[in-house]
């Protein structure tokens, strides 16, 4: 991320995807771009993590074995939390959004990186993977009974009112956790951009030069910030994915 | 009114919205901090839950500056 001057690259460009290779069988644009090379770095750099963590296998862990025992350690727990042990069937899904997302935030924090979770349709397909499983498996564990979710338990007469306002905040789900992920990402990406900008407008700005340090250590303190988003919002996309899951284990009855 | 000002002055209101999330976030450690003081052997069984409730609603403020920064950069 240069932070030119005046007239520097416009805070979007970052986002900007760039087929690398051009595929455009039968008329549908499927070039493989730069979101799609960092999502497939992001694979394998989980998968060869995991695999040389996990090589040894020993009763005492070495340091880096321990580190991966930790992240299962730490999502299994919240599953259990939340939906569980019966809901340890659903662990390998969760797992896997939990450090897709979270390796996605972390590369769009390398400098120069490209940030696959500030594109909406990523964030949209995988939220509607996760309703779309909880739909099929609350269907196929309870049939009809799993519609008793959008029925609370409320005097009959306010069933009308009751029943739309579930059935919307049901169907508002896929879209709250889609565009969280996104906008945090892509607002975060392109506030760092905005103050990183000034530090270099300032800088040239004759005796307002003295100034240019300010927007530097707020830049610093932003970085810091988005470190911290980046790892709570994989969180926060794994725990209420487990709460939805959790509509679709229990049934009804919450 | 010229278009370019009244996007302007969309993004500058649609920013209003992140004064919900400061009021919210404010809240949200305020009351943290409150419990936390008065029982501190419990509040760190609860960080979890407060960062969850700082996620959540800092998601809600940067909706608006979503829309703000959609408003400067993509209409």
């Amino acid at each position: 991320m240069a932070a030119g001057a005046d007239g520097g690259h416009s805070p979007i460009a970052q986002f900007e995807l760039k087929p690398l290779l051009t595929l455009k069988p039968f008329g549908i644009d499927a070039s493989f771009t730069n979101s799609s090379l960092f999502m497939l770095l992001a694979t394998g750099i989980v998968i060869s993590f995991f695999m040389y963590a996990m090589s040894n296998r020993a009763l005492v862990p070495t340091r880096i074995q321990s580190v991966a025992e930790m992240i299962y350690e730490f999502v299994a727990n919240t599953v259990r939390e939340n939906i569980g042990e019966e809901g340890m069937k659903f662990f390998p899904l969760v797992f896997s959004l939990f450090i897709f997302v979270l390796v996605l935030n972390l590369m769009g924090m390398v400098p120069g990186g490209f940030t696959v979770t500030s594109h909406i349709i990523i964030t949209a397909a995988m939220a509607l993977l996760v309703i779309g499983i909880v739909l099929a498996y609350g269907i196929y564990a309870h049939g009809l009974g799993f519609f008793k979710l959008f029925v609370p338990d409320v005097p009959a007469w306010l069933l009308p009112i009751m029943v739309p306002i579930e059935v919307i905040s049901f169907i508002s789900r896929p879209i709250s956790l889609s565009v969280r992920l996104f906008a945090n990402m892509l607002a975060g990406h392109i506030a760092l951009k905005i103050f990183a900008g000034f530090v270099g407008t300032l800088a040239f700005a004759g005796a307002w030069k003295i100034l240019a340090p300010l927007p530097l250590a707020l830049t610093v303190g932003l970085t810091a910030l988005e470190f911290l988003v980046a790892v709570l919002q994989a969180y926060v996309f794994a725990v209420l994915t487990c709460i939805y899951l959790n509509d679709a284990v229990h049934g009804g009855h919450h | 009114m010229d278009p370019v000002a009244a996007k302007y002055i969309g993004a500058g209101l649609a920013c209003l919205g992140m004064a919900g999330a400061g009021i919210g976030l404010g809240n949200l450690f305020g009351q943290f901090l409150s419990g936390a003081l008065r029982n501190p052997s419990a509040a760190d069984g609860q960080r979890g839950t407060l960062l969850l409730g700082f996620a959540l609603t800092e998601a809600l403020g940067i909706f608006s500056l979503l829309i703000a920064l959609l408003l400067l950069f993509a209409v």
